[in-house]
């Protein structure tokens, strides 16, 4: 029997920036916090439309909140912090 | 994924503080150049300062400092350790730049008859200028930008310098950590503004991005002007900051002194004359961090509600906006309790200490064609009026340089080399993640490099990082994000070992905390009054070598340089 050399496991993480979808507009087209974050972590989820954190790795600096038109961002302290 | 050339003359790399400014008076010195600036992130959010600045924390403004006794400041508060003719140069034209960015429309606190509200923070002279509302000063260089019409390409990432086969500055290679696609600008003159080493240490919370500096500053523009073939210099004398503890935001003891609040021990009781930030003000917080009266406090809750909310105001709004929400999860009111403050993980940044790219007094590096600013270059303690003036230095230079010279001749193989190491994380069908090899690096940083610094303990260090260099072989990437984190594993790697090999070679100490080594506790000036200079030698390998310190252009008198060393209250003098 062989092992594969590299093997990977997925750790969960309770992620800083939350999304109000109900607020959220870019299904209308619109990447305001995708554009401004300095460490490229936000995405648009195409199959809903939204907005959402898909790296955890967040300096909680807050252009996505401050910029976003529609107020549907929340930038968390990352709990390992708080 | 493909592969994508083009050609400018000016080529800025770094859309931060320094870099907007540099392609900004490149362009205005010479109209007719292509200037290019390229960003990892997006120039409208990026660097240092995302969410703008709080104040000028070295303001040489006519009335209350000449430039002579702002370089005096500087040079006892880096202990000699200067090229004096890089910081009078700067203070010469800080002023200039004041003006400049009030006239695009920067605000700065002004009293009731229009001057400048100038605060005193440093031991000696006064040049702190708050900014209370600084937050919007990303948008005003962002209209410079378009108004000079400065061509801006956002997430593509600087991997290393293009070099020709005259040793002359050619370019950069880059991707673009959306789509992986491969990036070859060529330029006449180059421009680095990539900012501080701050992904360096671990953060005691282990979050890798809960940095002081702004995540995205990896070290990589150390990375590539050490491959490039720059000097490098002070890099032992490392950037260790005093902040709030697990927030790793600044107390801002430069804000809140002039209200009246100050450091503290646990008993409430001051025991540092001086909040500027120096080596030395770091060594007395570490000794009251580990001695009995610890830990440190930012203490505010002497203050009148009305100096509260102001004080609120400036630092919940401006550079750090979520410290609010921070003190509001610990339940943290300055009007009933102390801040809790720590010292930060080591970076390299000569925007606060002294560790970067050597250059001149006109931005250049010792490479032709290629010139540094801001936190990444060295003119100690240069902040971010410093990185707007030489910024300034590096554009105009830079400009000088392309208008008089032709593009490099670049060799074939050094292109397909480089595009291979790049692509290679995202090639490769398994391999490390770049978070997992990341969090061992900077955890042995932490380990073995943190001060004091330990001979043996930085020689293990050593050890580990060459180790740690094969895994760079074995890093995996799922998709072009993760490959940026994959290159930048790779610049933080490099900056660890110059952290190490630097250290290692100056065999004294000096700058308080900075370089405090306890098996040689003694500053030595008979041997260690030089600059420590790091470099690729001909051989390949990194080396250091002592350059000499160039004569004083301004005098010094023995109280000057005792300044720095007497911080601590009510203790016993012990001579410079």
């Amino acid at each position: 029997m062989s092992f594969p050399v590299f093997s990977i496991a997925e750790q969960r993480s309770s992620v800083p920036v939350r999304i109000d979808e109900e607020k959220c507009i870019a299904d209308k087209g619109c990447t305001v916090c995708v554009d401004v974050c300095p460490l490229d972590v936000l995405a648009i989820d195409l199959s809903k439309g939204k907005a959402y954190m898909a790296f955890d790795e967040c300096w909680y600096c807050m252009p996505c909140e401050k910029d976003c038109p529609t107020g549907a961002v929340q930038v968390d302290i990352p709990y390992l912090l708080r | 994924m493909n592969t994508i050339e083009r050609e400018v003359d000016v080529l800025v790399i770094g859309g931060g503080t320094a870099g907007p400014m540099a392609a900004v008076k490149a362009k205005q010195a010479n109209p007719d150049l292509k200037v290019l600036l390229l960003e990892k992130a997006n120039v409208k959010r990026s660097g240092a300062i995302s969410m703008g600045m709080d104040g000028l924390n070295n303001a040489v403004v006519p009335g209350f400092a000449t430039p002579e006794q702002y370089v005096r400041e500087i040079t006892a508060a880096n202990d000699g350790i200067v090229n004096q003719k890089t910081v009078l140069a700067y203070a010469q034209n800080s002023y200039a730049m004041i003006e400049e960015l009030d006239r695009w429309g920067v605000k700065f606190e002004k009293d009731e008859t229009g001057d400048y509200a100038m605060r005193k923070v440093h031991h000696l002279g006064t040049y702190v200028l708050p900014m209370p509302e600084g937050h919007d000063i990303k948008k005003v260089l962002y209209r410079q930008l378009k108004k000079n019409r400065i061509d801006i390409t956002n997430r593509l990432v600087a991997t290393r310098l293009i070099v020709g086969e005259d040793g002359r500055i050619a370019g950069t290679f880059a991707f673009d950590c959306r789509t992986g696609d491969f990036h070859i600008v060529r330029a006449k003159a180059v421009v680095l503004a990539c900012g501080a080493a701050g992904r360096l240490g671990l953060p005691a919370s282990g979050y890798l991005f809960g940095t002081y500096e702004n995540p995205t500053n990896a070290g990589d523009g150390y990375s590539m002007a050490y491959h490039a073939g720059a000097e490098l210099s002070g890099i032992e004398c490392f950037q260790i900051n005093p902040l709030i503890k697990d927030y790793n935001g600044p107390a801002c003891a430069y804000v809140t002194g002039p209200f009246g609040g100050f450091t503290t021990n646990s008993r409430g009781e001051r025991f540092i004359e001086c909040d500027y930030w120096s080596g030395q003000m770091m060594q007395e917080f570490y000794n009251e961090l580990q001695g009995g009266n610890g830990p440190v406090f930012l203490k505010l809750d002497h203050l009148a509600e009305e100096t509260i909310s102001t004080i609120e105001t400036i630092l919940h709004t401006n550079e750090r906006p979520s410290r609010g929400r921070f003190h509001a999860g610990r339940g943290t009111d300055y009007r009933e309790r102390m801040v809790e403050m720590h010292i930060s993980e080591i970076g390299l940044c000569s925007g606060h200490s002294a560790s970067g790219v050597w250059v001149d007094e006109h931005a250049a590096t010792t490479v032709p064609g290629l010139y540094s600013a801001g936190d990444m270059a060295c003119v100690p303690h240069n902040y971010m009026l410093g990185a707007f003036v030489y910024g300034r230095f590096a554009g105009e230079s830079a400009a000088r340089h392309a208008g008089s010279h032709a593009h490099a001749q670049v060799a074939a193989s050094q292109i397909e080399a480089e595009r291979q190491r790049v692509w290679a994380p995202l090639l490769r069908e398994a391999g490390l993640p770049p978070n997992q090899v990341e969090y061992k690096l900077r955890r042995m940083v932490n380990d073995y490099l943190q001060p004091p610094k330990v001979t043996r303990k930085m020689q293990i260090g050593l050890e580990r990082f060459e180790a740690i260099r094969e895994d760079l072989d074995r890093l995996h990437a799922r998709n072009p994000h993760e490959l940026m984190r994959a290159m930048e594993v790779h610049a933080i790697r490099d900056c660890a070992e110059m952290a190490a090999r630097a250290s290692l070679y100056r065999t004294e100490s000096r700058w308080g905390l900075y370089h405090a080594r306890v098996d040689y506790p003694e500053r030595n000036d008979a041997e260690w009054r030089v600059h420590v200079q790091l470099h690729k030698n001909a051989a390949g390998d990194m080396a250091c070598f002592k350059r000499a310190i160039e004569p004083y252009v301004v005098d010094m008198n023995q109280n000057d340089h005792r300044a720095y060393a007497a911080l601590r209250i009510n203790k016993e003098l012990t001579p410079a």
